[in-house]
């Protein structure tokens, strides 16, 4: 019997290999689901699931909850800012407040690190990480294998190079734990100053010519810039780094190959990617977007299976 | 663990016929009608009947697809049975079509309940009917019984009934197996 070996969804450095497997064969059955007429199965319906956002999102959030509804659980939603957290109320006494409403699951995104992790060891509810400061994304990094799986038959033996901002995000450090742990080789891309000091570690190879990376690579993954988490000048100028660092049509022309570009989103079009390279058939963005609602429901309904009735 | 053989090769080829011929006294040329196998084990009787109503009845564009159910069961989390999902594939409409689900044994119906829950996401079908090789009378936890059957049996519940297919399992077989 095939179940994952996790009770929570912390960070892709906590599953194994076949754990991935199993959440994307799952993904297959649901994403044939989501294509039909009727776009609901019953199996969640006695399982409720709070979402905690305490801080902004709109695809994560509205990916989650529509998984969530499409397994039929019942979904309670919560934002920050909108909350008793802004009158001072502490993490673990907001959800074990809500968890207090017989919550089976929650699914959390926060701006600390570490922030899934602790609640983990704290209350008894089955912990989704939907991104926690720069630190992990894990659902993005497995939406990201299972769009290059579907497009490149697989992910084994291929290169990919993330683009941008990787210092500040956390989808490139999920996606290197996830395509190194399926056989990929990666690349990080971007300024000097955006590239964590010690991330060749990792084992992934480092570049600062994007012409170079993007001669490497079968897949470029471009990150947004985060000016919302820039504290400091990391570069120039946008339009300077949309020089170096941005991908339009006559850059992908001119390679000698066609590569399979994504971005994780929200586009800021013009910046990393041009309109004409987001919209081009080589672009698998909204692929992205849809194989998203298929793998949060493949790992809500994984890790309900493990939930005690 | 004994087992004892329920029905040979012979009797399993014989019953087959004998099924299809059931069905196109019902369906005629199946102009109207889907044949259903529900995953995973009614997928290969699917199959095979499909298949002798092809070539020994010479019925033309026979549609066939088949259901996972695993996501409609009603035991999920209350059984230790593996989670794993199998493939749907059904490339037609069934709106107003005459339905056949196909599955191997018939037990407590549960499943064929969940079949009904699940093929309503494909449409409105105008009928459903069912078909199964193996009955296994008095252990139904619900109001389904079968329209073809192939063979009725008596099992107690600490029996098992396998069916092997000869595509699959190297032999056309029923066994009965003390669990």
């Amino acid at each position: 019997m095939s179940t994952l070996s996790v009770n929570h969804l912390l960070g892709i450095k906590q599953l194994n290999k076949a754990d991935i497997n199993l959440i994307f064969e799952t993904a297959d059955q649901f994403k044939e689901v989501i294509n039909r007429p009727i776009k609901k199965v019953p199996s969640l319906r006695d399982i409720t699931i709070a979402n905690l956002f305490f801080e902004n999102s709109t695809r994560t959030k509205l990916s989650f909850e529509l998984a969530e509804k499409r397994l039929s659980a019942d979904v309670i939603n919560f934002s920050s800012s909108q909350s008793s957290v802004k009158k001072g109320e502490t993490l673990i006494d907001t959800v074990n407040n809500i968890l207090s409403m017989k919550v089976d699951m929650v699914v959390m995104r926060h701006p600390n690190p570490g922030a899934g992790v602790f609640l983990s060891k704290h209350v008894d509810a089955s912990i989704i990480n939907a991104g926690d400061g720069a630190h992990e994304h894990p659902t993005q990094a497995l939406l990201d294998s299972y769009s290059i799986r579907e497009k490149l038959g697989s992910v084994k033996g291929k290169k990919v190079v993330i683009v941008g901002d990787i210092l500040h995000s956390r989808v490139a450090l999920s996606n290197i734990f996830a395509l190194q742990l399926q056989g990929a080789q990666v690349m990080v891309c971007g300024p000097k100053t955006l590239i964590p000091k010690y991330i060749d570690k990792l084992g992934v190879k480092v570049e600062t010519n994007l012409r170079k990376a993007l001669n490497w690579c079968d897949v470029a993954n471009m990150l947004r810039v985060q000016n919302e988490r820039m504290d400091i000048s990391y570069f120039p100028s946008t339009r300077e780094y949309t020089q170096q660092f941005g991908v339009d049509k006559p850059l992908l022309d001119s390679l000698d190959k066609e590569i399979v570009i994504m971005h994780p989103g929200p586009i800021n079009r013009g910046v990393e990617i041009t309109s004409d390279v987001a919209d081009s058939k080589q672009a698998i963005i909204l692929n992205q977007v849809e194989n998203g609602v298929a793998i949060r429901m493949a790992v809500i309904y994984l890790l309900a299976s493990k939930i005690k009735q | 663990m004994s087992q004892k053989v329920l029905l040979n090769a012979k009797e399993v080829n014989i019953i087959l016929h004998r099924l299809a011929c059931q069905l196109i006294e019902k369906h005629n040329d199946f102009t109207n009608t889907v044949l259903i196998g529900l995953q995973p084990r009614g997928i290969f009787l699917a199959d095979r009947l499909a298949k002798i109503l092809t070539e020994h009845y010479n019925i033309k564009n026979i549609k066939l697809g088949y259901l996972d159910i695993t996501f409609f069961r009603d035991d999920f989390r209350r059984s230790g049975k593996p989670l794993e999902a199998n493939t749907t594939k059904i490339d037609f409409l069934v709106e107003d079509k005459n339905i056949v689900f196909i599955d191997d044994v018939l037990y407590t119906g549960r499943s064929i309940r969940a079949a009904l829950t699940a093929i309503q996401s494909f449409g409105r079908p105008n009928e459903i009917e069912l078909l199964t090789l193996i009955d296994r009378r008095f252990s139904r936890h619900l109001p389904i019984q079968p329209d073809y059957r192939g063979r009725q049996v008596d099992v107690i519940n600490n029996e098992k009934v396998v069916v092997n297919w000869k595509s699959e399992d190297n032999e056309d077989s029923v066994y009965l197996i003390d669990k």
